[in-house]
């Protein structure tokens, strides 16, 4: 199951560049300085322990979140310093997959994958339609949900819808929360397949938050490490795997990630 | 850019040869649409379709969509269609998209505007079966567990009741008394005006009296603590329940009845009476300094009147009327809150149908109060 991906993207432009970037809550900081950069086109994870503030990159970098200092620059462009409408036209660029899925509690599956569209497209009914079940489909969700609400998922099923809505407008950026949490192994490895075929047909970039170690091997180019609000290493898995950082060695070595090379070898 | 053929048609010998070309994109769906379903509006006189995809530049979901779409419709017209010149890049998405829509989506469900006008009626008679009879069930729930905490009152969560008592009560004491006083104001103001006429003035002492201690203090309290805490109660409620929170603490062997709405209702039977004797001194002040200052009698000859046109029976009748009243509000806001499904729409509708229904049923109440209390002549 080693890592599969031909098209190595190096070279590429720089679709997000992160400088000393500091952001907490009520005085005290999360985010001590963060500092990386993403090319087109990769596909990066970025792992972390439980609380260590990866959720608040996330909402960081697309801009939820007041950073206290540093800069987040996004196809270029400095967040900060661009006006109300190009923000607004970059935010159509990125499309953002929240940790609890953050569908829209009043409105049917349907509508919650056709509302993105609707807003930004014009797109007759039909190719609403179909569009946007073309989208469930594609993330491995049968026809029968398209009417349901969001309440009435289950919490694998409110994954999927969340990831549908967010391919909706063909993004170049993908940020994902924790996708694969929530979904049983064979759909986590689909959905990992899936992925890696949307990045090299659409050319996507994704930033993926995860604890998925094989979600780390197949699909991601490159690992950043969050430990202590600074990340402790940035490369792909054979740096992680030689890192000797405490925390990565129990992450990449610990009894969980043996059985799983062990298995792989 | 603009101005390029997106679709290319020609017919060579028996084959219907379609180029697609430029970028197959969102942005320019609707051009590509209207170019994919004029192919096959009237059948070609060919044998074969070929989709040619050499000269396409750029490609997303809907356009590769729209060659499927392509693809099916000369399918379907038997025209054998073949899909030639496939970018590598292209080829996942267009695969990805050949196994979707395999079934046309559902269409909506639509009815004719007069079904859907009788259906709603219909709903709404039901819904206010549905209300009484949950109402009554919970009321059944709410005595239980009372009851199970008058056997073990060690039970009974004190401090909850307290905080509650907080929220409700006192908090809301400035509002009361601004309001009440207002209204004893102009009960006061209009009195004078209209008594005046009459030579009647000092009679707008017994109307305000009785008036405030009868009806219009408690009334008022009831309404305000209907908006003010009713609603804050079933949107709480509403999204503890949304959340889980109501099943968290039924597994760990807890009665959500127990612990989260009777204080609530013990905080609201609490307060609404003591608010009331808040607002209904608040509104004679109100009712007295108006009579002062714009009806000339000063506050000896105010309260003495007051004296003499106002009982006990007055006060009693009044204040026997409060605790109802708080109950009706408390119950009313839980079972709407308890009955919030998983939307935030729904937590909206909730909530003010349980402001509108714990205000409709307080004057319902102080009307079945007011006839009988007719009724046994007090
Ligand atoms: N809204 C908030 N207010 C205050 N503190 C917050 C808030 N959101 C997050 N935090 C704090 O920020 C820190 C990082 O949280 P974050 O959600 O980013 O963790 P995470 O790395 O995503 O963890 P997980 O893997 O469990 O999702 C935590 O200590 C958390 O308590
Ligand atoms: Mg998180």
């Amino acid at each position: 199951m080693a890592k599969s991906k031909t098209n190595g993207v190096n070279g590429g432009e720089t679709v997000i560049r992160v400088r000393g970037l500091v952001s907490g809550f009520h005085g005290v900081s999360v985010l001590k300085g963060v500092d990386f950069e993403i090319k087109h086109g990769e596909v990066i994870g970025l792992v972390g322990a439980s609380g260590g503030g990866k959720s608040v990159l996330t909402r960081s970098l697309i801009g939820l979140l007041p950073k206290w200092s540093g800069s987040i620059e996004v196809f270029g462009r400095d967040l900060d310093k661009i006006e109300e409408r190009e923000r607004q036209a970059i935010e159509r660029r990125w499309g953002v997959l929240f940790q609890g899925g953050a569908l829209f509690s009043s409105l049917t599956v349907r509508q919650n994958v056709q509302f993105p569209m609707r807003e930004n497209l014009s797109l007759s009914n039909r190719l609403l339609e179909e569009i946007a079940l073309a989208k469930l489909e594609m993330v491995g969700l049968h026809r029968d949900v398209l009417d349901k609400m969001p309440s009435e998922l289950s919490g694998g099923m409110v994954k999927r819808v969340a990831l549908a809505r967010a391919l909706a407008l063909d993004p170049e950026i993908l940020f994902l929360d924790e996708p694969t949490s929530g979904l049983d192994p064979i759909s986590a490895g689909d959905f990992d397949a899936l992925i890696m075929a949307l990045q090299e047909t659409l050319g996507l970039t994704v930033f993926m938050v995860t604890h998925d170690l094989d979600s780390l091997y197949t699909a991601c180019d490159r690992i950043i490490a969050l430990a202590d609000g600074k990340v402790i290493a940035d490369g792909p898995i054979e740096t992680m795997l030689e890192a000797e950082h405490p925390w990565l060695k129990s992450y990449f070595h610990g009894a969980r990630a043996q059985s799983r090379s062990g298995a792989a070898a | 850019m603009a101005a390029e053929a997106l679709l290319h048609v020609r017919v060579e010998g028996r084959r219907l040869v379609l180029d697609a070309a430029g970028g197959w994109v969102a942005a320019r769906a609707s051009e590509i649409e209207a170019l994919v379903e004029g192919v096959f509006r009237k059948r070609p006189a060919v044998d074969a379709v070929e989709i040619n995809l050499t000269h396409l530049e750029r490609l997303d979901t809907v356009g590769a969509w729209l060659i499927e779409r392509l693809r099916r419709a000369a399918g379907d017209a038997k025209l054998y269609p073949e899909i030639v010149g496939i970018d590598p890049r292209f080829k996942v998405l267009l695969d990805e998209v050949a196994i979707s829509n395999k079934e046309p989506p559902h269409p909506h469900p639509r009815k004719g505007a007069l079904i859907d006008f009788l259906e709603h009626v219909g709903i709404a008679v039901a819904e206010v079966g549905k209300d009484l009879s949950s109402i009554v069930q919970f009321t059944g729930e709410v005595v239980v567990a009372s009851g199970r905490v008058l056997l073990a009152p060690m039970r009974l969560r004190f401090t909850s009741i307290v905080h509650h008592l907080d929220r409700v009560g006192f908090r809301a004491v400035p509002i009361i008394v601004l309001i009440n006083f207002l209204i004893g104001a102009i009960l006061a103001q209009q009195g004078i005006f209209h008594f005046r006429r009459f030579g009647a003035e000092t009679f707008v002492v017994d109307m305000v009296g009785i008036l405030v201690l009868r009806e219009v203090g408690v009334l008022i309290v009831s309404i305000m603590l209907a908006g003010r805490s009713g609603s804050a109660y079933t949107a709480e409620l509403g999204s503890m329940k949304m959340r889980e929170e109501m099943d968290a603490l039924r597994v760990m062997g807890f009665d959500p009845v127990e612990v989260l709405i009777l204080p609530r209702l013990i905080a609201l039977i609490v307060a609404l009476p003591l608010l009331t004797i808040v607002g209904s001194l608040a509104a004679l002040v109100g009712g007295g300094l108006v009579s002062w200052v714009y009806g000339g009698f000063p506050p000896e000859v105010f309260l003495d009147r007051l004296r003499e046109a106002v009982t006990l029976d007055t006060i009693k009748v009044g204040m026997i009327k409060a605790p109802f009243m708080a109950a009706v509000i408390g119950l009313v806001a839980c079972v709407e809150g308890l009955r919030v499904e998983g939307s935030a729409e729904s937590l909206g509708e909730h909530t003010t149908n349980s402001v509108v229904k714990s205000i409709f049923l307080v004057i319902v109440l102080d009307g079945f109060f007011a006839v009988f209390f007719a009724a046994i002549g007090v």
